[in-house]
């Protein structure tokens, strides 16, 4: 193996997904004990890595997991080649039922050094690491696999073991077709009899992982929904080609877990270890899109799904590129209601958008909320910012309430404030971009607000400072918002395109227009407040 | 236009003399005078250097003498203790660019003053906008130090070219500047061994590789378009991830105690971070540089993060927080999770 270490950005996935393969021939090639039990056939294969010709046969599989610590660390250099060798020694002493006493101690010792290979080994480039999968389990299961296997017979584990019984270089890959086959086969067959069981968790583990030309990024996706759940386009399509078994052979739901568990960790390393180097993109504006993805949005998602339980109609009317503008309307003391927006457009829009909000100034001079909010995406609401990101083709929200809106009364709730000043549709004007009128049902009730303590808001500098059921009289635990069943609706987008510009000049047709988008999202408020049984179911 | 007789001022200061020679070394340049109140430590090829103080009449005297056509105003000084005290900083800033600019309204041969200035005068606080472009008001102007000082600087060059309208005024607002012989303020900060932060905030900050900087001011020397020009490396970087970048710790500190901490650090010469600039480690800046690209016709060749990269390396910044180590233990994490499970599996 010829593989010079790739940079750590290409590989990164790679010391796992070897290991997983690895693991999953284990298993594998375990499961396939009780039905085919291949027994003495396979002796010479074992061969390869174990120097003892003697093709034992039938002896205690138990002996096989001995560790044998005084083999000798392999070295780093050759730790590549090695570890692919040794890697189908791992296999085959982990689970051949024939392993007799004196293989054993040597097997076993193989598989130590290929364990600490695995800990030890620089990330290796893809189509090695693609090779040994596909070969392994031929190797381990059919009697054909003999054949090709035999031939490093006098190899020496622990010492730097020649590349002819590489898999993928040389002979041993003529054989491949031919013998996949049959292995994945029987592989199916084994899977199909004892699925569900911890061996047939782990084969599927293997088969979940076994992409190395998968990008990074798209295992961090997989952590950034493991708290929710996978979304529908996770399920990667050429899984099955990879391990070359038919479709749906073994039920994969509760096998997939351990994958998902093991690659979150490898994401959740990769993502620290981009934070602690520095090496991730901003925007200008501040976006830290690798920070939203894989903390923040993993952080609401469950309070979205499970918590609100919130129903988001008409995304279709969010356009799947380019710039609109989002207006909903605010409510809920605290702006949970802009963040479940967010979620809704991140999770449940095809093309996963992000929701450039702008924001009161407000936020921007509070300390640990203002550099979260310039992270997520969100800017200070002015004329500049709108339309330099409409302009970006960006989808940007807005709630043109503002205070008023966010601050108002309990006893006034549902009721629309007046709608700015407008800015929000001269910037769309401006930039033509169509606006997206939004209404959102169920945030009114999360903090009744009863009072509003105008003294202690101006000592704090707040617009206001409410006085709900719970908050202050609970301290932090009044903070928790009720549990209502929330309604995002996004209502038909209001074409701008056909003004120009100057439109936006036009005091007349921005207040015209403001107001038709205002008494749209209130007949939209009364309509869902119509269809809404209860407040919190 | 032709440029034969450029006079730069502050060529004893880094970029001056960077200017100063790569003038000097252009054949299409006649002479070069080089001005500043110390004489320059490094060699500036064949720039003429003349000590005098461009806070006293005697420039004028420079200015017709050697009929000048083209003043690169550089010296501006945003660090008190090189200038020996905030005094003597604004003097030699606000009075030394109202002595130019008189030189200048009197000569017959000047024809284009190219001044520089900062994206200081936009201020840092939260009500900015996201980005600044050339004809935003700052929310809030700058209430001392190197900022102010630009600002007024900035009002008096604009007087000037009313007065003179036929001299091409072109004004640059740079950003931080970062490159191997620059010694700012903000380049002092990142050599920390641990980087006091403003807790709770993290600003966006925007670089200049000083190689942009000296590009820039020669194309505007050349004859580059008149008017003003953000001038900054594309995209920005936060605060913190510059420290990450930098491998070092950052020590927030809450934003009461800064501005003490910050004069408690001037006073021991530490590091001279003016306590005006505290707003800028909370809040931040970053301006658009749309114009600088379309108008002016400068692309800058270093990002904002690329300047910082290249500002480590050439200052061999010894990281505390190795970024190979964190690869290491990345690795040994993923390699131990790989052993349990495959302990596991068999």
């Amino acid at each position: 193996m010829t593989t010079a270490e790739p940079p750590p950005g290409e590989a990164r996935i790679i010391p796992l997904a070897r290991p997983a393969r690895r693991a999953a021939a284990a298993a594998r090639s375990g499961a396939a004990r009780p039905v085919t039990s291949p027994g003495p056939a396979d002796g010479p294969g074992r061969d390869e890595t174990a120097p003892t010709k003697h093709p034992t046969g039938a002896s205690s599989a138990q002996e096989a997991p001995a560790p044998a610590r005084q083999d000798p660390a392999p070295s780093a250099g050759s730790t590549t080649a090695k570890g692919a060798t040794t890697r189908r020694a791992a296999t085959k002493s982990g689970s051949r039922p024939g392993t007799g006493r004196q293989t054993s101690a040597r097997q076993t010792s193989a598989r130590q050094a290929s364990l600490r290979q695995a800990s030890a080994e620089p990330a290796a480039a893809e189509p090695v690491a693609a090779k040994p999968l596909v070969a392994k389990p031929s190797a381990a299961k059919s009697g054909a696999a003999k054949a090709r296997t035999d031939k490093p017979g006098s190899d020496t584990p622990g010492t730097g073991e020649p590349s002819a019984a590489e898999p993928g270089t040389g002979k041993p890959a003529t054989g491949k077709p031919v013998t996949d086959k049959s292995a994945t086969g029987q592989a199916a067959g084994v899977r199909a009899g004892r699925s569900g069981t911890g061996q047939g968790r782990s084969s599927a583990r293997a088969r979940a992982t076994p992409q190395p030309e998968q990008p990074e990024d798209r295992a961090e996706r997989l952590l950034g929904r493991a708290a929710g759940q996978l979304r529908g386009d996770e399920v990667t399509p050429d899984e099955d080609d990879v391990t070359g078994g038919p479709a749906g052979e073994a039920p994969a739901a509760p096998m997939a877990q351990p994958a998902g568990l093991e690659r979150a960790l490898a994401g959740m390393l990769a993502f620290l270890r981009r934070r602690i180097t520095g090496d991730y993109e901003v925007d200008e504006l501040g976006f830290d899109a690798d920070l939203t993805e894989h903390v923040v949005a993993p952080l609401l998602r469950p309070v979205y799904r499970n918590y609100f339980r919130v129903e988001t109609r008409g995304l279709e009317n969010v356009p799947d590129t380019g710039g609109a503008l989002v207006v909903a309307n605010h409510s809920g003391t605290l702006p949970i209601d802009a963040l479940m927006t967010a979620v809704a457009l991140l999770d449940h829009h095809p093309s996963h958008r992000y929701l450039r909000m702008l924001a009161a100034d407000l936020v921007f001079s509070l300390p640990f909320i203002a550099p979260i909010a310039r992270k997520t995406g969100n800017t200070m609401a002015c004329q500049p910012d709108a339309e330099r990101l409409l302009g970006k083709g960006e989808l940007v929200g807005v709630w043109p309430e503002g205070f008023k809106g966010v601050g108002k009364p309990f006893s006034e709730r549902y009721k629309l404030q007046r709608f700015g000043r407008g800015g929000f549709v001269s910037a769309a004007l401006r930039t033509g971009v169509r606006i997206i009128p939004c209404t959102i049902v169920g945030a009114e009730e999360i903090y009744p607000m009863l009072g509003n303590a105008k003294a202690v808001a101006r000592l704090l500098g707040l617009p206001y400072f409410p006085l709900t059921p719970t908050f202050p009289w609970f301290g932090a635990l009044g903070m928790i918002p009720l549990p209502s069943k929330w309604l995002i609706e996004f209502g038909e987008p209001v074409e701008t395109a056909s003004l120009t510009p100057a439109a936006a000049e036009d005091p007349m047709l921005v207040f015209e227009l403001t107001d038709r988008i205002r008494e749209t999202i209130q007949h939209t408020l009364y309509g869902l407040l119509m269809q809404r049984r209860s407040v919190f179911f | 236009m032709k440029h034969g007789r450029v006079l730069v001022t502050g060529v004893s200061r880094p970029l001056g003399a960077d200017v100063a020679r790569a003038l000097a070394a252009s054949p299409s340049v006649e002479t070069v005078i080089g001005v500043d109140t110390v004489p320059p430590s490094d060699d500036l090829g064949r720039t003429k250097f003349v000590r005098a103080d461009i806070r006293n009449p005697l420039i004028a005297k420079v200015i017709t003498t050697a009929e000048i056509d083209t003043v690169l105003h550089l010296n501006l000084i945003a660090n008190p203790v090189a200038a020996g005290g905030r005094t003597a900083m604004k003097e030699i800033n606000v009075i030394g660019t109202m002595q130019l600019l008189a030189a200048c309204q009197k000569s017959d041969t000047v024809s284009r003053l190219v001044v520089r200035s900062t994206t200081t005068i936009y201020g840092s606080s939260p009500r900015d906008p996201a980005l600044f472009t050339e004809d935003m008001e700052p929310r809030s102007l700058p209430r001392g130090g190197y900022g102010k000082d630009a600002v007024e600087v900035e009002g008096y060059v604009r007087g000037f070219s009313r007065r003179r309208p036929d001299i091409a005024v072109t004004v640059l607002r740079f950003a931080n500047i970062l490159g191997p012989g620059v010694d700012s303020p903000l380049a002092r900060y990142f050599e920390f061994p641990v980087v006091p932060t403003v807790l709770g905030f993290d600003p966006r900050i925007q670089l200049l590789h000083s190689s942009d900087a000296l590009a820039v001011l020669l194309r505007a020397a050349a004859g580059g378009h008149a008017g003003t020009f953000n001038v900054a490396g594309d995209g920005i970087l936060l605060l913190s991830q510059a420290i990450r970048r930098a491998g070092r710790p950052p020590v927030p500190v809450p934003f009461p105690a800064v501005s003490s901490l910050s004069r408690l650090a001037s006073r021991m010469r530490i590091v001279d971070f003016p306590p005006e600039q505290v707003g800028f480690l909370a809040h931040g800046r970053a301006v658009d540089t749309t114009r600088l690209r379309e108008v002016f016709g400068y692309t800058p060749r270093y990002t904002t993060a690329a300047a910082f990269d290249s500002f480590v390396r050439e200052r061999g910044l010894h990281p505390t927080i190795d970024p190979e180590r964190v690869v290491a233990a990345e690795r040994a994490l993923l390699g131990l999770l790989a052993r349990r499970r495959l302990v596991s599996a068999s």
